[in-house]
């Protein structure tokens, strides 16, 4: 690659074209069509960005100008005071210690049910894609079937098992709680995914070392980055924007900060602080789209390393 | 080091036999080739040999150990897979050493056969280096590296030559029969590739419907076929199979064509006295045939030539006889002198001819 950049400089932009391989295409006119699908695009670009943007700047705002009633003006003076207060002393119902409980307590739950989570369905997808395991098929098929079991039917059952286990109404309680329901389309994603290393590659390490785990750590984890990859930022998402487990198992102390968010904007006393709302609800949002930001990157590293293909 | 040997082995998938009672053994030291079409049950008696599948009925031995419910990693034994199966993410002393993995070896002791191992297969340049990083010669050494490295006495070869291109075969071909030759170890090589066969096998077991239809040397396999279906598949071009009676009316043993061409097989070694009028299929090598019949021959006939071909150092000629063509080795220039249509006198060498009975399809 260096090589031809350097070529490519010294030699103008001329060679640049001709050395890539060039297809001319027929420059398009702009017609009726293609104006109409414009305008529809637009009007759908705006269709999202216009609440974006007035959560934005509301988010800004202060009190004041908000009463005012203009919606879409920029604010007058920009200030972080509503998200500083939305952070750190915003009330939901009658504690007045802002987002930030609900941040932390989020942050705990997701790392343990992304350990447990993860940890337990790699292992299960490994040994049934790659070892001759017992009755793999009809456990598979039920597997399959738990994966489309909606939480609700299964919501009190589950609440009494967690009252059980002495973890319900805490954090540990709506981590075990989400590991547990990733299990099956996790396990099916991993198995899907190791079914298709090569058969030899396993007989080879069968031969060679014949240990279950050391093959698991040697061989296959360091061959899994990309689906690791996927499956995290699936779980991370899934995890943080969920409301009904963190409310229904999370009892007073571990709840997440959906919840937090919910309770903070709809049980409210006085006039409605529409900037503290603003700025929760971005707060709240922010994690998901950082985690995007950084392992997105690292997910089309691990599709062009072609990790699989010997 | 040890003997291999096969023994009553039955192998079956759900209701379909693949081996059925199969009984084979090989001495210390000698280069097995298990050859047969696909399908016809040679990787699968691999597989067994390797522990990666598990027979239904029989007993494998190797040595005097018997290995059948052992785990690979116990049975002494070290493979090569068609597919190289290199560990995509380590780089080749990751692998080299992985293939040790088992053998809870000393540190140094590991690294000294890893030097031993890249030094005679000359990878010693690629040691740092991943699998994806090589071509497919390179990861053909690595994967015979980390089967030596091993140590150990049978080595398992799973058609491991097949995706190579031509020039790199011979190559490996002969490189694989040093090291056969160097270390003395014994080898088991499954291919559908008679050339490998003939060229690398001290001994050969030709395969079918997973059945041994022939185990020797590769000179016994290709002078003496035991059967029609050995007889048809070594050999390119093939052995010529012509249905025949035979005729003792004239005091010698002829075989007589449906066009009524007789070939004097007096010479053969029968089992036993054959009946007049015996239905036979005779086999000609199609480089037992000559067109300058001088000596003593067989047969001679006049058939018109159909075409010629020539592959490099060799040219084959192909003959309308009775409905079908009969193929014969020519020398080159010969070949560019024969023009289709033409008849040409064509005479079989004494003695060189092999007889099958037509019913039972077994050498007479």
């Amino acid at each position: 690659m260096t090589d031809l950049t350097v070529s490519q400089k010294s030699l103008g932009a001329e060679v640049a074209v001709r050395s890539a391989p060039y297809f001319p295409r027929k420059k398009k006119a702009i017609t009726g069509r293609s104006i109409a699908v414009l305008v529809f695009l637009s009007i759908c670009a705006l269709f999202f960005c216009v609440p974006l943007y007035v959560v934005i700047t509301t988010s800004f705002k202060t009190m004041e100008q908000i009463r005012e009633g203009a919606m879409f003006a920029l604010p007058n003076v920009w200030t972080l005071e509503a998200w500083d207060h939305a952070w750190n002393s915003a009330c939901s119902g009658t504690r007045c210690e802002g987002l930030k409980v609900g941040f932390w307590n989020s942050v705990y739950i997701l790392i343990p049910s992304l350990i447990l989570s993860i940890g337990l369905s790699i292992v299960t997808g490994y040994a049934l894609a790659l070892w001759n395991v017992k009755w793999a098929g009809p456990f598979l098929f039920v597997l399959f079937i738990c994966a489309f079991v909606p939480f609700q039917i299964i919501m009190f059952p589950l609440i009494s098992m967690t009252a059980a286990m002495k973890v319900y109404g805490s954090i540990w309680g709506v981590a075990i709680i989400h590991a547990i329901l990733a299990m099956p389309v996790l396990t099916l994603i991993f198995r899907n995914y190791y079914k298709d290393i090569p058969q030899e590659i396993m007989s080879a390490a069968v031969m060679d070392s014949g240990s279950f785990w050391k093959i698991f750590f040697e061989i296959i984890l360091p061959m899994s980055g990309n689906i690791l990859i996927v499956v995290l930022i699936l779980q991370i998402t899934s995890i943080w924007n969920d409301y009904l487990i963190g409310v229904t198992f999370g009892g007073l102390g571990g709840q997440p900060m959906t919840v937090n968010l919910a309770n903070l904007i709809t049980i409210s006393t006085g006039t409605v602080r529409y900037n503290d709302n603003m700025a929760a609800a971005l707060l709240t949002a922010i994690p998901p789209l950082v985690i995007y930001f950084f392992v997105g990157k690292l997910f089309v590293q691990g599709i062009t390393a072609g990790a699989i293909k010997g | 080091m040890p003997r291999v040997s096969f023994e009553h082995i039955t192998k079956t998938y759900g209701l379909m036999k693949v081996l059925d009672d199969l009984n084979l053994s090989i001495d210390d030291g000698d280069f097995l080739v298990l050859l047969g079409p696909s399908g016809c049950g040679k990787t699968t008696l691999l597989n067994l040999l390797a522990g990666l599948l598990d027979v239904t009925d029989g007993r494998i031995m190797i040595g005097d150990r018997d290995v059948t419910d052992l785990d690979p990693k116990d049975r002494g034994l070290a493979m090569v897979f068609q597919s190289y199966a290199l560990y995509p993410t380590k780089t080749v002393h990751g692998n080299l050493k992985f293939g040790l993995s088992a053998s809870k070896l000393p540190r140094e002791e590991i690294e000294k056969r890893i030097a031993w191992a890249a030094k005679l297969l000359q990878i010693e340049p690629l040691l740092n280096r991943k699998p994806g990083q090589l071509s497919g010669g390179q990861r053909q050494r690595v994967a015979i590296g980390r089967a030596l490295v091993k140590n150990v006495g049978v080595f398992l070869f799973d058609e491991p030559l097949s995706n190579l291109d031509a020039k790199l075969r011979t190559e490996m071909r002969l490189e694989i029969k040093k090291l056969h030759d160097q270390l003395k170890s014994t080898v088991v090589y499954v291919t559908h590739d008679q050339i490998e066969a003939m060229t690398m096998a001290t001994k050969i077991a030709v395969m079918n419907a997973g059945v041994i239809q022939q185990f020797g040397t590769p000179d016994e396999i290709y002078e003496r076929p035991a059967n029609l279906f050995v007889a048809g598949f070594i050999g390119s071009p093939a052995m010529n199979l012509r249905k025949a009676k035979l005729s003792t009316a004239t005091g010698k043993i002829e075989a007589v064509f449906a066009s009524g061409v007789r070939l004097d097989v007096s010479d053969y070694p029968f089992a036993q006295t054959p009946a007049e009028g015996a239905e036979v299929i005779i086999g000609l090598r199609p480089e037992h045939f000559t067109l300058a019949a001088n000596g003593p021959v067989a047969a001679s006939f006049d058939v018109p030539v159909q075409y010629a071909e020539r592959t490099g150092p060799d040219a084959s000629a192909y003959f309308r006889f009775e409905d079908d063509l009969l193929a014969l080795r020519v020398e080159p220039d010969t070949a560019a002198r024969l023009t289709p249509g033409e008849a040409v006198s064509v005479s079989y060498l004494k003695g060189k001819a092999n007889l099958f009975d037509a019913r039972t399809g077994q050498r007479m």
